[in-house]
């Protein structure tokens, strides 16, 4: 299996998706309804497919963990989704959102997948405002736009700071309306366990139903992962506590490649921490440096009286302050991708500059905004999120600066999928966050909702039916087969062998004992010794968790601790691939900043004649490395330059 | 902060649940409600005995996952805020603060402070969105909307299916959530086409699941996280008195 075949379609690029799609196979009406689909995950990939595939005919079964599939992790998605509808006539086109994300993704994405989004990216507000989705609205009763990091032109669509939460409850009425249809059977509060495979494709799943403890045998002629992210893998992080990595985990381990693992967005804008209690971060949206202003004190002396309290940041005058992303970064200035924004706030606070009481934060102004458009425009703007940060940290953010600090927040990397968003397992597909295509090393704000809704509706309803018109004559599968009872035996052993450790050391405190050094050596920024010293504490790690992890409760009935478990079990490893990920690439890309390989101005310098490529990794046993199998990047439609914000 | 907290304990669906009384000490104000329980779990895992159980995902009050009656009012003593959301700051050191689940018949407890909700997306399943497929769309901007109308239909949309409404309510009626729904679609010149066949099947499933009548105590606006306001049942009661009206009785 060493050869990735991307699949990529012939012909010139704004051709290939429809040259693909006049000469794809097709399932007719009759034969969709002898197919069964399984689809994981109820998030906006997870939704679009599902609902879309139902819509089509075929017989799909939908898994999530939550209680309702309206509660999936992209729900709390705040800022918008970029589309290029150029309403607001300023210069935007399907070639430069394309051009945008293959830029903002360090060139290390695939040319003909990324076209393929921009250009459907149009069909998904289409979509959602017919599907009732409330954007916000000028006064002539058209959509409003803002701006995003690294683009010149607003192209974000958003309804106030609750865009992923509209954009989801589109996408859960169209499932909801095919499940009274009953064209789609719901399991909620699910958990996926394991791929089956019979004769070398995917046919079903394994499930753990949270309620009953049970285990529960599905069939599918194929099976979609949209099971999102796993940022969580550091513990603190932007994401949903029950996002998770252990549904991908388990394909990769059943031979399914794993794309990039070590490109890992750490977002500018967030809630700093503020206590090892801690249980989650919180996202301050993108779109608010659309009006705020970052910056820090000048002079050391004032950041270290800030730190103690000694100085307001409202006291610091206007000349006194370090705009350091506008000083830095004339062209974009605030607006500079994530992770130039994120390098930029450590680099600042490393120096002694940093504020608040630990010294980790920078400030977001918006005195400037308030001023200039009024406190009722910024209030209708990001009120939900003023309110969300007063909440949380006590101040006023109207009459102070907002404190932020860079936060884990997604994963670009990700299950490797070819054109038709198929692993390496036959009839395996990933969609949205779970998949490593579309967003190179380094994703742009507003983009993962259009990746996941663009998958969901517009793309792998097309694809998979490339898949399944020859599988037509297959009948479904008992789940009596040899290959589900092994499967489930395989799953059910894994349990028992959490519960029979019965050590001493709870699952939450090898999850954040694991964070800690996953953020120090594999997180804003990586170097060689740090790598080899990392990949040494995990392995450590993993050997004391089997020995000394702590799991209360009974094997059958709801227990949250055993699935946090099974769940941190799982981290170990994918953190581990990471670390070998990230060590083998001899670059800075994106998210991925290597301290060795570094402009003299500190900004990423990659090393495109030996990296242009996807790595993608062969698991190939427990306590066994891993393959590293490249699939190589041709950029034959842009040129490939030092990416410049200045 | 040293708290004594009393927490409903009920190891599943069929088992009769009880309070249980804990001390906790050294929370910090600057904690949240849930890192409180995730801090007082850590103790009883410690302690070789089981954790609480409670619903919770996003933690930041979008996903509508946590619920919990503390101290008689869902979602605690803050003004529009979820559970999470919701920091110790608000209590003070010493207090007893009493957790329960949702006491509501069409939700009835999973385990300790977990209820199950899927009484909601039935209502939504009978008819809460546009029936339209994906693909074959007009152009987002052929159909202009008023911003106002879009503004309220964003209200609306705000909900985020949590339950407090119901929970609040002596009669544990739905009619908040429903007509955040109703309202949010009515609004908007897409969800005009199956308005009424909308409003009908909803509130036919509401009533069918169990839920209780409206009878205006305005609870539920009161205690909800999100601020939806009552005037969406005023809304959906003109849609609903429309749809008789206008003698849609041949939609089953
Ligand atoms: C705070 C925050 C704000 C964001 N804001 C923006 C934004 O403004 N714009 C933007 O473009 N992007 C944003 N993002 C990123 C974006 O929200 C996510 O990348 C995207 O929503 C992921 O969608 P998804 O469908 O791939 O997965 P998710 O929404 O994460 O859904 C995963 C689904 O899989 C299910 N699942 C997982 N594992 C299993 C299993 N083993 N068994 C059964 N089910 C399983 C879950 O239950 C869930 O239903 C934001 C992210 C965060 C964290
Ligand atoms: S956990 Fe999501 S709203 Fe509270």
């Amino acid at each position: 299996m060493t050869k990735l075949n991307s699949k990529t379609p012939e012909g010139p690029l704004a051709e290939k998706w429809r040259n693909y799609r006049s000469n794809q196979n097709l399932v007719n009406p009759a034969n969709k309804r002898k197919l069964d689909i399984i689809v994981i995950g109820t998030g906006l990939a997870g939704a679009a497919a599902a609902a879309s595939f139902a819509e089509l005919g075929f017989n799909v079964k939908v898994f999530c963990i939550q209680d309702s599939p309206r509660r999936a992790h992209s729900i709390a998605a705040q800022g918008g989704i970029n589309a290029a509808k150029n309403y607001p006539n300023d210069g935007d086109s399907i070639y430069r959102l394309f051009y945008d994300t293959i830029k903002g993704g360090d060139y290390r994405a695939r040319e003909a997948n990324v076209y393929r989004l921009a250009e459907v990216s149009n069909n998904i507000i289409d979509q959602c405002v017919a599907q009732g989705v409330p954007f916000a609205r000028e006064y002539g009763g058209l959509l409003d736009n803002r701006s995003f990091g690294g683009a010149l032109v607003s192209r974000t669509f958003y309804a106030r700071g609750q865009t992923g939460q509209q954009l989801l409850l589109g996408a859960y009425g169209a499932l909801s309306k095919e499940i009274e249809k009953g064209s789609v059977e719901m399991y909620t509060r699910h958990e996926m366990q394991d791929i089956v495979i019979i004769e070398d494709r995917a046919r079903g799943i394994i499930a753990r139903n949270i309620i009953t403890g049970e285990l529960e045998r599905h069939f599918g002629h194929a099976v979609v992962l949209a099971t999102g992210g796993y940022g969580n893998v550091f513990f603190l992080s932007t994401n949903a506590m029950n996002s998770n990595g252990s549904a991908i985990f388990r394909a990769y381990k059943k031979g399914a490649l794993f794309g990039n693992p070590c490109f890992t967005q750490i977002h500018p804008t967030c809630i700093p921490v503020h206590g090892d209690y801690q249980s989650k971060l919180t996202l301050m949206s993108e779109s608010l440096r659309n009006d705020g202003r970052i910056w820090v004190p000048k002079n050391k002396e004032d950041a270290e009286k800030i730190q103690k309290g000694e100085l307001k940041p409202t006291e610091i005058a206007e000349e006194d302050r370090d705009y350091y992303l506008e000083r830095r970064y004339p062209a974009f200035g605030n607006l500079v991708p994530r992770d130039v924004a994120s390098r930029a706030a450590k680099e600042r606070c490393d120096a002694g500059y940093g504020v608040g009481p630990t010294g980790l934060a920078v400030y977001l102004d918006f005195e400037d905004a308030i001023n200039r458009l009024g406190r009722d425009a910024i209030e209708a703007k990001y009120g939900n999120l003023f309110q969300m940060y007063e909440k949380i940290v006590d101040e006023d953010p109207y009459t102070t600066p907002m404190m932020i600090y860079p936060a884990v927040h997604y994963t670009m990397g990700g299950l490797w999928v070819d054109y038709e968003l198929q692993t390496t397992i036959t009839g395996l597909f990933a969609a949205g966050e779970a998949n490593f295509s579309d967003h190179g090393a380094n994703r742009l704000g507003a983009s993962a909702l259009m990746q996941g809704l663009s998958d969901g509706y517009f793309v792998i309803p097309y694809t998979m039916q490339n898949y399944l018109a020859d599988q037509i004559g297959v009948k479904r599968i008992s789940t009596d087969h040899e290959a589900f009872e092994k499967a489930e035996k395989e799953s059910q052993e894994r349990i028992d062998r959490i519960m029979a450790v019965k050590g001493k050391t709870s699952v939450d405190t090898f999850h954040k004992k694991l964070g800690l050094i996953v953020w120090e050596y594999i997180g804003m920024s990586r170097n060689k010794e740090g790598l080899e010293k990392a990949i040494g504490m995990i392995r450590e790690i993993r050997e004391e968790f089997w020995k000394d992890v702590k799991i209360t409760g009974d094997i059958t009935g709801m227990n949250t601790e055993l699935e946090k478990g099974l769940r941190v079990a799982d981290y170990i490893d994918l953190a581990e691939l990471m670390a070998y990920d990230a060590l083998q690439r001899e670059e800075s890309c994106g998210g991925h900043f290597r301290e060795e390989y570094q402009t003299g101005e500190g900004e990423a310098l990659r090393n495109d004649k030996e990296f242009t490529y996807v790595s993608a990794w062969e698991y190939k046993g427990d306590g066994e490395k891993p393959e590293l199998h490249k699939e190589d990047l041709n950029f034959e439609f842009v040129e490939v330059k030092q990416r410049s914000y200045k | 902060m040293n708290l004594t907290l009393k927490i409903w304990r009920q190891k599943d669906a069929k088992a009769k649940g009880k309070f249980v009384t804990y001390k906790i000490n050294d929370i910090s104000p600057d904690c949240s409600f849930l890192e409180m329980l995730d801090i007082l779990n850590e103790q009883l895992v410690e302690k070789d005995e089981e954790p609480v159980a409670f619903d919770h995902d996003c933690r930041e009050g979008i996903c509508g996952t946590c619920s919990l009656y503390i101290n008689g009012r869902p979602h605690g003593p803050d003004e529009a805020v979820t559970t999470c959301q919701l920091h110790m700051r608000k209590f003070k050191d010493g207090d007893t603060i009493v957790i329960e689940p949702w006491r509501a018949k069409p939700f009835p407890v999973i385990k300790d402070l977990i209820v199950d909700r899927y009484a909601f997306d039935k209502i939504i399943q009978a008819g809460g969105y546009i029936s339209v497929n994906t693909g074959g769309v007009p152009d987002a901007n052929a159909i202009p909307v008023p911003k106002e109308k879009a503004d309220l239909s964003m209200d609306a949309a705000s909900c985020i299916g949590c339950g407090a409404c119901v929970a609040a309510c002596k009669n544990a009626s739905a009619m908040l959530f429903v007509s955040a729904k109703v309202s949010q679609l009515a609004l908007l010149p897409q969800g005009k086409t199956e308005a009424k066949r909308r409003v009908q099947k909803m509130v036919a499933k509401m009533d069918e699941l169990g839920f209780g009548n409206c009878t205006n105590t305005y609870a539920c606006e009161a205690e909800c996280p999100k601020e939806i306001s009552v005037e969406n049942i005023a809304r959906m009661n003109r849609e609903f008195l429309g749809a008789k009206i206008g003698g849609n009785k041949k939609e089953k």
